[in-house]
This record gives C-alpha cells, structure tokens and sequence, in this order.
C-alpha cells in the first residue's frame, strides 16, 4: 500500500489568472492593454466629437495655401506667397540656426568655465562659481527676455550713426555695426562666383560653398596622412619630423588658392538713409535667444565637465606626472581622454535641452518652428490639433537624431569593459 | 671606523634646535595669497585680471544700486531725482519695485486677500516639515500634510468649505474599503474597488452633495476666478503641485520601464521618451487649446489645472529617468537578497529598493525639481501671468516704459532664492542620509 499519490494533475482553473505568477503577468498585460486601448480610443472619439461639432474635418491640405506673412529672419528664400509648409521648413532651418550656434558657443565657454571652476586659483575659482551658479538658478525665459531687453534698449539707433559727430561708430575698423535693430557684420561676396544649385524645389545652394568644403576636407584629409606618417616615422626612428608647417599648409594655401580664383571679397554694411545696408544683419532676436541659451547651457556644461574631471582617480594624474609627463600633456592625453567618456553622455541631454529651450524663441520673436507652424500658421488657419501635432513630431525627430548622433560618437569613445 | 670620522669632526651638536617659524611667505594670509592667487605668472595674469574686473563691477555697480529712486512713481521721476544727484553712471530705479511688488508677487488677486496665498504658503511649510526635517518636526504633523492640498486650495481659489470636505470624502471611501475589504479580498481588488467607488462618489454625486450642504449651510471664502492668480503665487503654485505629483508618478514609470511585463514596459518607454522629446512649450500650447478637443464635449476645466496636468506629466517622463538611474545603481544583490527574504514585488520595492534607489538619485530628483520650478514661467507664453509675463507687461506700461534690469534683477533674485536654497537643501539630505564609511 502507498500513502504516496501521483501530484494532482495541472487542470487549469480560472483563479489561477490571479494567483499563479506564471499567468498573472499575461493577465495584467492583457488588462493593462485594454485599458489603454480603452483610453485612447475615448481620447479619439472625444476628439472627432469635438471636431465634428467645430465643423473642422482633419486634414494637413492648409499646408499648401498661401502663408500669408512675412518672415524677417530667414536662411532661404521666402515671401507672403509661399506655403505654410515652407513657412514651417524656414521655421526649422532657424531652430536648427540657433541651436546648432547654441551647442557650439555653450560647448567652448562651458569647457573653459569647468576646467576655470577647478583652478587653484581662488579667485577664479569663485568667479566661476558665481556664474555657474548665477545662470543656473534663474529660468532660462529670463535670460531671453532680459538679454532682448538689454539688445533693444541700451544700444544705439541706426539713426545715431549719422552725421559727422555722429554718437554711435562702427567697432572693429568700421567694419562692424551693433545698433539696436541687430548687428551688421561683413558679409563674403564672390565676384567669380559659381552660381547655385537648386535642391529639388527647395533652395539652392551655394557651390562656391561646396567648393570650399570639399578644398577643406581634402587639405583636413592630407594633413592626417602626414600625422599618420609622422607618427610611423616616430615609431620607427624615434624621432619626430617636424611637420606643422606641411600640416598647415595643405590646409590654408589651396583654400588662399581657392577664394583669390573666386574672387573673394568682404561686403561691410554701409548707413543708407535712417538703416544700415549691405553686409549680413543678425536681428536682436536671433542674438539675444544665442547668447542666452548658450550662457545658460554653458552653465550646465561647466557643472557635467567638473564632475567629469573630478571623477578621474588621482592615481592617474599622478601615475602621469610618474611617467615624467608635463602637467598640460597630462590633461590633454590622460586625463581629458578619460573624462570625456563621464561628460559626454550628459553632454548630450544638455544639447538637447538647448535645442528644446529654442522653443522659447517665441518670446522674443524669433521665427523657428514654434513661432511659424505653432505660432502664425495656428493662429491664421485654426487648425490646434495638426499644427501641435506636427510641431511635436518635428520636436521629437530633432531630439532624437541629436541623441542618435550622439549615442553613436559615445559608443565610439566608450571604454570597452569585460 | 665611526671613531676616525668622529676625530675628523670639530664639533657635535647635543641638543636639538628649537623648531623655527616657517617662512613668513608661506603661511598667514601672505603664504594664503601665494598659494591660492600668485603661484606662477599665468595665475597672478588671472588674478590681477579678475580682481580688476571685480573692482570695476563694485565701482559701477555700487553707485548704481544706491540710488534713493524708492518713492518714484514713473520712470521719469527717477531720471529727475537722478539727475538732481548728478551720478557719472546714473542709478537705479528702484520706484518700479517699491510700485509692483505686490503685483510681481499676487499677479491680479484681491489686494484684501493677499492673507489667502501668504497664510497657503506658511501652512505649505508647516506641511513640509514632516517630509523634509523629519527628525526635527513631531511626526504627528504628517496628518495636517495629508490635509494641506485640500486646505491650500480651498485657501487660494476660495468658495464654499463644502468642495473640499467633499473631495476628502473621497478618499476616506478609498481608506474604508481598504480596510474592511482587505480581510475578504485581495489588498489589489480591494484598491481597485475603493477607487472606484470614490470615482463614482467624485464624479456623479459629490457636486451635488457639496451643492446642497453650501445651500443648506453656506460657509465659505469669497471665491476667486484663476484667471486673477499670477506672479510667484502662480509659479509657487504650478510648481509646488507639479513636483509634489512629479515624484510618485515618475516613480511609477521608472518601476514600468524596468518592468519585466512587456507591454507596461514599451508603453512607459513610449511615454517617457516622447514627453522628453518634445519642448514643455509644446505641451503648454496642448494644455491651451488642445486638452479641451480631447475631454469629451463640454468639458471646460480651469487653465490653471490644465497647466499643472501638463506640467506634472513633463516633470514625472524626467523624474521616471533619474529614478530609473538610481535603480540601475542598485547592485544586483540587494534585488536577489529581497527575493531571497520571501518579500513579494511590492514589498521589496518599498523596504529594499526604494528607499537606497532614491537616496542614491537625490541630486538628480532635486535638479529636477528646480528645473520645474524654473519652467514654470513658460506658462507666461501661453499669456499666463506669472513674474516674466507681469514683467512685460510692467514694461509696456507708459509709466515704466525703458526700465529693466531692476525688475529682472528683483524677479530673477527670487527665482535664486529659492532654486539655491533647494539645491543646498539636497546637499543637506546627501549628507544626512550618508551611511558609507568613508
């Protein structure tokens, strides 16, 4: 006789959906699923109810109509006449402007400010930090409107620039002129140009400019060869050839060569009338949104710079100096390569943060994508839900080829671990 | 050997020296000097610079800010009594401050219920203590916590005592069905019920109860319209909710995204990734003419609570990531040791994971913070009142037309104020809840 029986039998009861863990994570999927589903669907019944009650149908054809409105900063060509699709496609290209400008400007001075912050210089040391701290504990929308305001009204007229006494001069050798309406810079003019290309139905394209980066990527490509082959030399001799000259010159002497065949000349703006003309004119708005986000990021990239070099032990430093290498190699081979890989993934948010804060724009009026597409075209054509929706989407595809661009050059100077 | 040497030496000293005084160069403030400010000449170029522009900074500035400007009443009246000093440099105008304050402050509220927000704002406080100063503060204090968003409310916007009091109701339905379901359910069915039937209570009978007790027994505040908040009140307000919702949320959508449940994983990433992807003026531009398209017809809720939804949703996709971080710090054997105790998902995420996760992202959850409250002067864009949108709005006026630095000087010290006292308090948690030997 045997007390021991066969396990009982894996019959499948309902109760089991809750209390077996093995169903349970079904179960809650399933549940959490529908109740999504639920959601959305309540969402988009509400939304067509409310259309429909509104009597617009959804529909992207506004894109096409005319715009209607003028836009004052622009990168290509655009009148009143053109579509609002176009309209929003100039929007994008001055968000890509000054964010691109941003990251650049924020980049540079947040580096110098971080590597500042950790001098042993007392004094520079707290000036830094006053900064850091100074930008980073006011809202980014102050420093916008505080720097507009700061451009608008303390700097003089074009008007002030007249006259033989006038109040006002050109800075920089006449050259340049900083008025309230925005500053006048000197503009390249080519009097052999090449003409333009035109990019689909789009813009054109300069192709003097084309031109000038293909001589520069060549003169960038040689002069690698000839570090490389330096350092070959190194490896085998032991001593370095002195190559800085070459290097320099592959680069700067058919670029010379290049802008004397395209007849290269500066256009300076002149006063005519009660307005400067000629040369490139960068309005208050597009200065004051540069200079503030870059100063406000700069603040944060101090910060993830600081923290990227503090993270590196003091044993490399000192294992550095061990090997007898001066302090300023030390940075630039041991301790920077390191640090890099600290600073580099919130390098990348900080950029994205920037790229969003351009949304701000609008405060000062300055036509990116949120003040075209979110801003006039919505208010002109009525349409909330597609311009949003498609403000968003264009928001959210920069966002992430920053992130993927970036991601990339992370994984490339990542440190392989086990 | 040692005796040849000795006779070859003249004399030995037998005492010791007394110890000297180190070089005057290297210690008191001249060796501080040396050290921190003049050590090679690449530094003292560096010092001697800053300190120069330190100086001319002191030298304008000063004068500047020491301008007896307070009583002005007009831009103009500032450049007559400044011009009556006869200043190299000109001078403040402090008339603008003296003038706005209260409106930089209250934005449009009532001037005789300014009492309203100030005594929200000393109660919000109160209400703090238990949860930031916690050994400092008596730990019965957690219940007024609990019933301070109610009372804040009912404080700010006003109206009758009754919609509170109802609202609370709510959530003692929610308390009594947890504890008297609990013995014959389970805890999670139990949850689901309770707030089911305080969602039934809220939506379909609490209005009307609250209506008939106001009629029967009318007791209550003067109610004002939102559109009438502004200035830091409105900031404080936005801000405060946001965060306080921020971090519950975000917790949960951390505890989504490193789920093992597929679906709940790929709908937390969705949502986190796409709120982070876009600008929070975006979702501002949603929260004003878009939420009302989604809500079902005739719904037309208050701006206000539009903005701190849209808000709380941008603040919790950050903090779920900075959660997520501080989870991903865990080691791996404080997962296997909670599973190995026998304690079940919820159980060790509250006694094991939760509390050494958080601690570890205290930083990163406060900078969000600070960055919430910062954004919230975005709803300026949306032609909402906070401080920058007043401050243009001072700015157009005739009588203050040209002035600035003043006004963005005073609202952006507030703002320093409280983001600096914020992050100095992280740093006080971080040290307070060290438990590392180091």
């Amino acid at each position: 006789m045997t007390t021991l029986t066969d396990p009982p039998s894996e019959s499948f009861r309902l109760s089991m959906l809750i209390y077996d863990t093995r169903y349970r994570a079904i179960t809650f999927q399933i549940i959490a699923l529908i109740c999504f589903l639920l959601f959305f669907g309540w969402l988009i019944s509400n939304t067509a109810q409310n259309l429909a009650d509104l009597g617009k149908e959804p529909s992207f054809g506004f894109l096409m109509e005319p715009a209607g409105y003028d836009i004052n900063q622009r990168l290509i060509d655009y009148n009143n006449q053109d579509s609002h699709l176009r309209a929003a496609f100039v929007g994008l290209l001055n968000t890509l402007l000054v964010a691109f400008l941003g990251c650049v400007t924020a980049t540079v001075v947040g580096v110098i400010v971080g590597v500042l912050r950790l001098s042993n210089n007392w004094l520079i040391s707290r000036l830094m930090a006053v900064y850091v701290e100074m930008f980073r504990n006011v809202p980014v929308l102050m420093w916008i409107v505080l720097c507009m305001a700061i451009l608008i009204e303390s700097l003089p007229a074009p008007r002030a620039f007249r006259g033989d006494d006038a109040e006002a001069s050109m800075k920089l050798f006449d050259t340049v002129a900083i008025t309230n309406r925005g500053v006048y810079i000197p503009e390249p003019l080519f009097s052999r140009s090449l003409g333009d290309i035109p990019v689909g139905n789009l813009f054109n394209i300069s192709i003097d400019l084309i031109a000038i980066l293909i001589v520069l990527a060549i003169g960038f490509y040689v002069s690698h060869r000839i570090k490389l082959k330096a350092d070959a030399t190194q490896e085998a001799t032991g001593v370095r050839p002195r190559t800085w000259y070459m290097r320099l010159g592959v680069i700067f002497v058919p670029l010379a060569a290049l802008l004397v065949i395209l007849g290269f000349h500066l256009g300076y703006p002149e006063l005519s009338g009660f307005n400067f003309s000629g040369g490139t004119h960068l309005r208050n708005s597009l200065i004051a949104l540069w200079l503030a986000l870059s100063l406000y990021t700069a603040a944060f990239i101090a910060e993830n710079v600081r923290a990227g070099i503090l993270a590196i032990s003091k044993g490399q430093t000192e294992a550095a100096s061990a090997l007898g290498l001066r302090p300023s190699i030390t940075m630039r081979l041991v301790i920077l390569p390191q640090a890099l890989r600290v600073i580099i993934p919130p390098l990348i948010s900080q950029y994205l943060n920037l790229t969003k804060n351009s949304s701000l724009a609008i405060a000062v009026g300055y036509m990116d994508i949120t003040g075209t597409l979110m801003g006039i075209t919505l208010n002109q054509t009525g349409r909330e839900l597609e311009t949003v929706l498609l403000g968003m989407l264009i928001y959210l595809a920069i966002s992430l080829a920053i992130s993927a661009v970036m991601n990339f050059y992370n994984s490339r100077v990542k440190l392989v671990e086990r | 050997m040692s005796d040849t040497h000795a006779e070859t030496v003249s004399y030995v000293r037998e005492t010791m020296l007394p110890q000297q005084e180190p070089p005057a160069s290297t210690v008191g403030p001249l060796g501080w000097a040396k050290t921190n400010l003049f050590s090679g000449w690449f530094n003292t170029v560096l010092s001697v610079l800053s300190g120069l522009f330190i100086l001319w900074l002191a030298y304008r500035l000063l004068p500047w800010i020491i301008s007896p400007t307070w009583q002005a009443t007009s831009l103009n009246e500032c450049r007559e009594i400044i011009g009556a000093l006869n200043k190299p440099h000109g001078g403040a105008c402090w008339g603008v401050i003296s003038e706005r304050w209260k409106q930089l402050m209250f934005g449009f509220y009532p001037p005789e219920h300014y009492w309203r927000p100030v005594l929200s704002l000393i109660l919000l406080l109160v209400a703090l203590g238990p949860l930031l100063f916690r050994h400092l503060v008596p730990a019965k204090v957690i219940y007024f916590s609990m019933l301070y968003p109610f009372i804040a409310a009912w404080l700010l916007w006003g109206g009758t005592i009754w919609n509170p009091i109802v609202a609370i109701l709510g959530f003692v339905i929610i308390g009594l069905s947890l504890k008297f379901l609990t013995s014959v359910l389970n805890p999670a069915l139990a949850l689901i019920i309770g707030v089911v039937l305080a969602v039934i209570w809220w939506v379909a009978l609490a209005g009307t109860v609250a209506g008939g007790l106001s009629a029967v027994l009318p007791i209550g505040i003067e109610a004002i319209a939102s559109r009438q908040f502004g200035g830091f009140m409105l900031s404080i307000t936005i801000g405060v909710t946001a965060i306080l919702c921020s971090l519950p949320i975000g917790i949960l959508l951390a505890l989504g995204r490193q789920s093992d449940l597929l679906l709940v994983k790929a709908m937390c990433v969705g949502f986190i990734e796409f709120i982070r992807g876009v600008p929070l003026i975006t979702l501002l531009f949603v929260a004003s003419v878009l939420l009302n398209i989604f809500l079902p017809p005739g719904t037309n809720f208050d701006i206000i609570l539009r903005v701190i939804i849209m808000v709380t949703l941008f603040a919790s996709a950050y903090m779920a990531e900075v959660v997520r971080g501080g989870l991903a710090a865990l080691p791996k054997g404080q997962y296997e040791g909670a599973d190995s105790l026998g304690l079940d998902y919820w159980q060790s995420q509250r006694l094991i994971i939760m509390p050494q996760a958080l601690k570890i992202s205290i930083p990163g959850i406060v900078s969000t913070f600070i960055g919430v409250f910062k954004d919230t002067t975005l709803v300026s864009i949306i032609s909402m009142f906070d401080p920058i949108g007043l401050s243009n709005a001072i700015r157009a006026d005739t009588a203050w037309n040209g002035v600035y630095w003043e006004l963005f000087i005073f609202i952006g010290l507030v703002f320093f104020i409280f983001c600096f006292s914020m992050s100095r308090y992280s740093m006080y948690l971080e040290r307070r809840l060290q438990t590392g030997h180091r």
